[in-house]
């Protein structure tokens, strides 16, 4: 059979080539995609509108430096975060005590010193369940053991429910994570130079102290420092060892003092005032993200400054 | 320390496949030389290493002598790195990795149960394939190994002195404070070689020193280590067979036995290395130096 | 650098090193050691504490308690199916709403998106997932449900409702679907993607015939992943859904309504006197358990998961 005229094989060929087909069902499901991913931003970018114009009020009225200062109060005219900024300070102070040294050791030992048997593989999957369990759970283990432990230490009417409960319950809920991210910046140091350490004659820690841990320092750092941010917008375990979300005036009391009562932090504040029906109240919980927002804000940027300065100076 | 050299060298050989009896070098090579043999520093009997179950290099005899240049060749997988890291205890690093036979240093086994690896590798040093500098300054390069090993004495001088021998100095004096990584490939591994030596080792180990370098950084190390040659004791492992014939005194050569379990490495033949390239006495050799096959 | 003249044995006692030295190092090692061996001593610590109190309720209560008209704790009526119903409502209203758009973000991210476009769009992702969970909450109370809900619903949806509180949930884990899933299909061989190229497949067709098939179990892991998240989420649900007494069994998410979690929370902060003879305190535990069982079994079915995608490539 002879074959058809090799022009209409050409023509055919050229057009399936150059010609604009319409991939009408490719369009479509491409358009849906990025439907998915500009919902997601819009999302993001609503709340943050709502939130920043929702506050608008707070700032008008008051100046920012009043509602920084100003006791928590029943009224919504008066009241300001004074006591939450306070409590969310000396929390993360607690959580970083606790966890960075703890945390970091433990990475350590698991990537440095670690010989690859049951032990090690029981840690390191008890240190991955342990990220997954629920912050509210931490709370339990804090209500159980801190709250208790403590009691002695804080006043009887406050059953041992202190901010130091508080911190040390943060400080375990982020203790994996800063195991894992430790983890990966030692992992990330190249065999070479431990090799060149060991090979004229370092010991094993000689080796870790000088060489390892100064080049995994800026992950490490950046690693804790993300995790107290993880810490800073943790308000279910607070609520358990004593976070209150009633009114109380105790504003100046003396650091011990505040120390052993009850006490108070952002995103507590943020649950306490979220629920309540005056309207003022809405403006000025939007007014308490904000600034919540804009100091979780600093954090991160403080851990990605902190991170390029070190890396430069390699 | 002596060992009497008329005793020879005996160097144990593959296992053949015909049951044939073993061959062995005899020491009549060595006594074809009027000059007297320098004294034994290491010797290594017997040794085999496994990864796990499996028998990576086995039955190595060899001894290195003082002030010589051993070079250790073969076809790429024949175990030389690995017999190599054996000198200083870093197939230690190696979780499955274990060692069987003696190598005897000063008379005394490295693999023995009361020798700590940290003080063979403060006599032994190592230079790498790759040079690894710490991203560290140049003089806290130097200035490290002899630092924890507890050097008291002036700092400057030794930094000073270790650039020097390894001809490096005139290069970097001025620059003792900046980076290591700043430097070129070469100068790298010159550091990287003054590093090593800054411990006072007896021996230095290098692992195919110069096969990342360009051809004239090449050259440099190559002069560096004729020099270095008169203090110090060098075992190099190295895949360039004229380097090995230009530079070494003694040879061994490797080469490797493929099974389905893997690549089992042996060694083939030791001996000065004129004689080794000039008239080896095991066919294999030959093919290798010949360039037949490797 | 001349060699030493001295003996073996002698030579012996120097390559023995420095004992002081030696304990040091061992001594080192063991500090570290406890370090690590903390991380298995807080497990304990959580089981424990969680077993201890949860038997203490379980043998005190009447067990006919459990299966009460609802959960009011306060009031000795403990039916846990209110609060699980809670948290699954909870928690599938907010796979629905993170999937989707999790699974598009990733996919457009990975197979679409030209290197600067995503490297622009990926922290905008990231960023979501730093928002606290309280904030999520504030948002479901007081956005989404008066000005999203309420127009579609009228009247028939609460001020406090698990729908909104759903949907904040959900926003809050589409950066973790998104993450995981883009991790695992972005760690699909090129080398897949261009043989169906060259045999002339649409980009549609590949991503979903190829790379999605080819990162299945990341992606299944990343759902689990997420649902886990969704099931021990608390404030957004204790913010918007309301409930802090106690609530009725209900399927009706456009009523107030109480997750396991809310529930504890709405426990804890209740009274002072928690600690009465009520077993309320000792219920926080029980719920705490059961809440903590679900979350481990989801994890490590997760991980089985993540297992397989490493086992591939």
């Amino acid at each position: 059979m002879a074959i058809s005229n090799t022009a209409s094989v050409e023509g055919v060929i050229r057009r399936s080539l150059t010609g604009k087909r319409r991939d009408v069902r490719g369009r479509v499901f491409e358009a849906g995609l990025i439907i998915a991913l500009l919902l997601s931003m819009m999302f993001l970018g609503v709340l943050l509108t709502e939130v920043f114009t929702g506050s608008l009020p707070v700032w008008r009225e008051r100046t920012l430096l009043n509602f920084l200062t100003s006791q928590l109060s029943a009224n919504p005219e008066v009241a300001g975060i004074r006591q939450a900024l306070a409590g969310s300070a000396i929390l993360m102070v607690f959580t970083a005590v606790i966890a960075f040294p703890l945390g970091v050791s433990a990475a350590i030992y698991l990537e440095e010193y670690a010989r690859d048997n049951r032990f090690s593989r029981i840690v390191n999957a008890n240190i991955r369940n342990l990220a997954g369990v629920p912050s509210i759970v931490y709370g339990l283990l804090g209500l159980a053991l801190f709250v208790k432990l403590l009691k002695f230490l804080t006043g009887p009417e406050v059953e041992g429910r202190s901010v130091i409960s508080g911190g040390l319950t943060l400080g375990l809920l982020v203790l994996p994570i800063v195991i894992i991210t430790t983890s990966e910046a030692i992992r990330a140091v190249p065999g070479s130079i431990r090799e060149g350490a060991l090979g004229v004659g370092a010991t094993k820690w000689q080796t870790i102290r000088h060489h390892v841990l100064p080049v995994a320092a800026p992950g490490i750092l950046t690693g804790t420092i993300l995790s107290l941010g993880r810490a800073f917008g943790e308000a279910a375990p607070l609520l358990l060892v004593g976070g209150i979300t009633t009114f109380f005036q105790s504003g100046d009391a003396t650091l011990l003092e505040q120390l052993r009562g009850r006490f108070s932090a952002l995103p507590v504040l943020v649950f306490s005032w979220a629920r309540l029906p005056q309207d003022g109240f809405r403006a000025l919980t939007a007014a308490l993200i904000v600034i919540m927002l804009l100091l979780l804000l600093l954090i991160n940027a403080a851990a990605i400054v902190l991170r390029n300065r070190f890396e430069k100076e390699l | 320390m002596t060992t009497d050299t008329a005793e020879g060298l005996e160097v144990d050989l593959r296992r053949s496949s015909g049951g044939r009896p073993m061959v062995e070098i005899a020491s009549r090579q060595v006594e074809g030389l009027s000059a007297p043999d320098n004294p034994i520093l290491i010797e290594v009997r017997g040794l085999r290493v496994f990864y796990g179950s499996f028998e990576a290099v086995t039955g190595v005899n060899l001894a290195i002598r003082q002030n010589e240049i051993t070079a250790l060749i073969g076809p790429s997988g024949c175990g030389k790195s690995t017999v190599l890291r054996c000198f200083n205890r870093m197939n230690d690093l190696i979780e499955s990795a274990r060692v069987e036979g003696t190598v005897e240093y000063h008379g005394v086994d490295l693999y023995g149960p009361s020798v700590d690896p940290v003080e063979v590798r403060r006599r032994i040093g190592m230079v790498f394939q790759k040079p690894n500098p710490f991203p560290k300054p140049i003089y806290d390069n130097i200035a490290f190994g002899p630092k924890v090993a507890g050097f008291k004495g002036n700092m400057d001088d030794l930094v000073e002195e270790s650039l020097r021998r390894a001809a490096l100095w005139d290069e970097v004096k001025g620059k003792l404070t900046e980076s290591a990584y700043a430097l070129s490939g070469g100068q790298q591994q010159r550091l990287c070689i003054a590093r090593a030596i800054a411990t006072s080792p007896d021996v230095v180990l290098m692992d195919e020193p110069c096969s990342a370098l360009d051809p004239i950084a090449t050259l440099k190390i190559e002069e560096l280590m004729l020099d270095l040659k008169k203090d110090y004791t060098i075992i190099i492992v190295t895949h360039n067979m004229q380097q090995a014939a230009r530079m070494s005194d003694r040879t061994a050569f490797f080469s490797v036995d493929v099974s389905e379990q893997g690549r089992t490495g042996y060694l083939v033949e030791f001996g000065r290395t004129p004689d080794i390239f000039t008239r080896p006495q095991k066919a294999e050799t030959e093919g290798y130096i010949t360039g037949r096959f490797g | 650098m001349a060699v030493d003249q001295i003996s073996p044995s002698g030579f012996l006692q120097v390559l023995a090193g420095s004992p002081r030295r030696q304990r040091r190092e061992a001594l080192i090692r063991r500090f570290f050691w406890t370090a690590s061996a903390t991380s298995i001593l807080i497990s304990l610590a959580i089981v424990l504490s969680l077993v201890g109190e949860a038997w203490t309720f379980i043998t005190n209560i009447d067990l006919s308690s459990l299966w009460e008209i609802g959960w009011f704790p306060r009031r000795g009526l403990f039916d846990i199916r209110t609060i699980i119903v809670g948290t699954l409502l909870v928690a599938v209203i907010a796979m629905l709403v993170a999937a989707p758009l999790g699974l598009g973000a990733a996919m457009y991210l990975s197979e679409y998106a030209r290197p600067h476009v995503r490297k622009v769009l990926k922290p905008v992702l990231e960023v979501l997932a730093g928002i606290p969970s309280v904030v999520l909450g504030f948002f479901a109370l007081s956005f989404i449900t008066p000005d999203l809900l309420k127009p579609i619903f009228g009247n028939n949806i609460a001020g406090f409702n698990m729908l909104a509180a759903g949907i904040g949930v959900g926003i809050l884990t589409v950066p973790l679907v998104a993450s995981v899933t883009e991790d695992s299909l972005r760690a699909v061989p090129s080398s897949l993607r261009e043989a169906s190229y060259g045999l002339g497949a649409s980009r549609m067709r590949t991503s979903i015939r190829v790379v999605f098939p080819a990162a299945i179990s990341g992606v299944v892991a990343s759902l689990i992943i997420a649902f886990s998240r969704a099931v021990g989420e608390t404030m957004v649900v204790a913010i918007a859904a309301g409930s802090t007494g106690g609530s009725l069994f209900s399927m009706n998410v456009l009523e107030p309504g109480q997750t396991m979690t809310a529930a504890m929370a709405a426990l804890a902060i209740g009274s002072d006197r928690v600690r009465g003879d009520d077993f309320a305190f000792q219920s926080l535990f029980f719920v705490g358990l059961v809440l903590f069982l679900m979350t481990l079994s989801l994890n490590v079915a997760s991980e089985r998961f993540v297992r397989r995608v490493r086992q591939k490539y």
